[in-house]
């Protein structure tokens, strides 16, 4: 067992409203959280914005104190020790202004020696993951010229550089495009196969979550509501497709079958969700079957736009196991 | 447009699954990691702690900062550099149609000399780590087995250094300006590195301390225009409570000991004991700056 959190709670005090600023009250950002990350594993918590994925990863990493609870990593109580944790894993935060007037290689250079490498050892490692990240090009560069993801990248360098057990990543790829995020993944891949590394990671890509996670422990408001693999999560809603509608303009409601269908969708409690001309509906496959029969013969057809039928992603795991509606828009999708 | 709240039809029928392991039995739920699920293995690290990592060395941290920052001079700082000592200058030249050389004329360009000093060492620093702390920077040397000494002296020693130039520039200046003897201007290599030791150590406390970002920048701000005021206004001419208020000022003890060395015959005891007074307070500020960093990195 790589890291055990037993009963973690954590609540941030009210704010007073200032000028411009509204008083706040009291957010318990952790609620009693318990985790179990095994040797080896891409482990992740999923959720949306404000489920308090980052306080969570921030008292992993000794940043954060908690109120309550135990965590323990690699043998180490890090509530009581938070400064070893240094010493036991790499971090990569959400912001790098630390890093930003640097040029990516000094970022990696000095990032390695305040690890604790050897001039020698420091630099091998720089040329090593600047090679393996493909940021040979910008090496010389200061991170703040550089774009959003490329920036992002340099981050992750930093973060790779000298040999840690253990990866807390924080939204490693936002911002990144493909080959950035593919750069990335066999990097992690890497380390894990070659050295064992275990790696917990904040996301808040459905998509990403669901092809690089072995597990994925799902947030919500402070509480994990699931914790277990993609596909075993996935499994938890099979009984459902989501079928999604786009109108050209307005849905036919005055079509009697279009009608009936929302009103059934409604009726049978299948989750539905509709912004206009753009219906979400899930369904059990025969319902869905049915209503793809009604949308695409008959007056109907004249005003639709697109359909698409697919199997259940995260995203439905998530809405199906109560997480807030409005708190799914902070899952990204591709 | 209505946009309706998306109802799940499963929730409650799923009796939600606290921690893995509750649903191992689903199909599919194996294919994808062998390890998976394993709550119940207590895994070979088990409660023997690992090996921790070594940590790095004070001195080498130090030196992996300072080169880091100085660094940024490149990036970030050569504008403000040039701004800091055109700003000395720019008194200097001012103060000639008001003072009329001796002691006033010594304290004039002693005080614009270690202006540029206060410019950079105390505000700019106080500014760095306001938003270094405000934004969450802090966090990348906080995750990172370093000394906080190391990081604070190693910011403050390349601020110092960046006020190098600026300040040789303005006091050689401000001696032809001023018709000063030059024979003494060595004594620069004392006043810079401990009057920027102790203003950056008051940058540095002030800026991690600054419950917010703006305050930090108004901390440094207020220190710098102090600094101004009490170092390049002649001493002679203030009511008593400012120069009470001057006497405070570390950056003071470093005009004093620059302007004792435009005399003939400086007196060279008092000048070491300012500069001692700079020494000492450069000690505690940055002690006070390593706390701050402590008290930040940790929340």
């Amino acid at each position: 067992m790589v890291c055990t959190v037993r009963g973690l709670v954590k609540t941030y005090p009210a704010a007073r409203g200032r000028r411009g600023a509204p008083a706040t009250p009291a957010v318990r950002a952790s609620d009693g959280i318990d985790l179990d990350v095994v040797r080896g594993e891409v482990f992740g918590l999923l959720g949306p914005n404000g489920a308090g994925k980052s306080t969570l990863v921030r008292q992993l990493t000794g940043l954060l104190r908690p109120d309550e609870g135990r965590v323990r990593v690699l043998g180490h109580d890090l509530v009581r020790h938070p400064e070893r944790a240094a010493r036991l894993l790499g971090y990569l935060g959400q912001d790098s202004t630390a890093l930003d007037e640097l040029t990516v290689s000094l970022a990696a250079e000095t990032t390695a020696r305040l690890r604790g490498l050897e001039t020698r050892a420091a630099r091998a490692e720089r040329d090593a993951v600047i090679e393996e990240l493909g940021l040979g090009e910008v090496a010389g560069r200061p991170l703040k010229k550089l774009s959003g993801g490329q920036r992002r990248l340099a981050c992750v360098a930093a973060a790779l550089v000298g040999e840690r057990p253990l990866l807390v990543l924080d939204e490693p790829t936002s911002g990144m495009d493909p080959v950035a995020r593919r750069a990335v993944w066999a990097a992690v891949d890497r380390r894990r196969a070659e050295r064992g590394v275990t790696v917990v990671l904040v996301t808040h890509n459905v998509i990403e979550a669901e092809t690089v996670l072995d597990r994925v422990a799902v947030l919500d408001r402070g509480r994990v509501i699931a914790c277990d693999t993609p596909a075993g999560l996935k499994a938890l809603v099979a009984d459902e497709v989501r079928l999604e509608l786009v109108w050209r303009t307005e849905p036919p409601l005055d079509v009697p079958e279009v009608a009936a269908l929302w009103k059934a969708a409604e009726a049978a409690r299948a989750a539905a969700d509709a912004s206009g001309r753009r219906w979400t509906l899930r369904l059990p496959p025969d319902d869905a079957r049915a209503a793809i029969a009604t949308v695409t013969g008959g007056p109907a057809f004249a005003a639709l736009d697109d359909f698409t039928l697919a199997t259940p992603s995260l995203e439905d795991v998530y809405i199906a196991l109560g997480g807030r509606a409005e708190g799914a828009e902070g899952l990204v999708k591709a | 447009m209505s946009v309706m709240p998306a109802v799940s039809g499963v929730s409650g029928a799923t009796g939600v699954p606290g921690v893995s392991g509750a649903s191992a039995g689903l199909p599919g739920a194996s294919g994808v990691s062998g390890t998976s699920g394993a709550s119940g293995d207590a895994g070979e690290a088990g409660d023997v702690p690992a090996p921790l990592a070594a940590r790095a060395r004070l001195f080498p941290a130090l030196v992996a900062v300072y080169r880091a920052q100085l660094s940024r001079a490149r990036v970030a700082r050569i504008p403000l550099l040039f701004v800091a000592t055109f700003q000395s200058i720019g008194i200097m030249i001012l103060m000639r149609g008001v003072v009329d050389g001796g002691s006033e004329a010594r304290s004039v360009v002693a005080g614009s000399s270690v202006l540029v000093v206060a410019f950079v060492a105390l505000n700019l620093l106080a500014q760095y780590f306001g938003q270094l702390r405000a934004s969450g920077g802090l966090d990348h040397y906080a995750t990172l087995p370093v000394p906080p000494s190391a990081v604070v002296l190693g910011a403050a020693a390349a601020y110092a250094s960046f006020t190098v130039p600026g300040t040789a520039v303005t006091a050689v200046m401000g001696s032809v300006l001023f018709q000063l003897p030059m024979t003494n201007l060595w004594i620069l290599l004392a006043v810079i590195p401990l009057s920027g030791a102790a203003l950056a150590g008051l940058g540095a406390a002030l800026g991690l301390l600054a419950p917010r970002q703006e305050l930090a920048t108004l901390c440094g701000q207020l220190g710098m225009s102090a600094a101004l005021l009490l170092g390049v206004l002649p001493a002679a001419r203030m009511p008593q409570v400012v120069s009470y208020a001057r006497d405070l000022l570390p950056s003071t003890y470093g005009v004093e000991a620059l302007a004792r060395s435009f005399d003939g015959q400086p007196d060279w005891w008092v000048v070491c004991a300012d500069l001692g007074v700079c020494a000492g307070v450069a000690v505690v500020s940055l002690a006070a700056a390593t706390w701050a960093y402590r008290r930040a990195a940790v929340r």
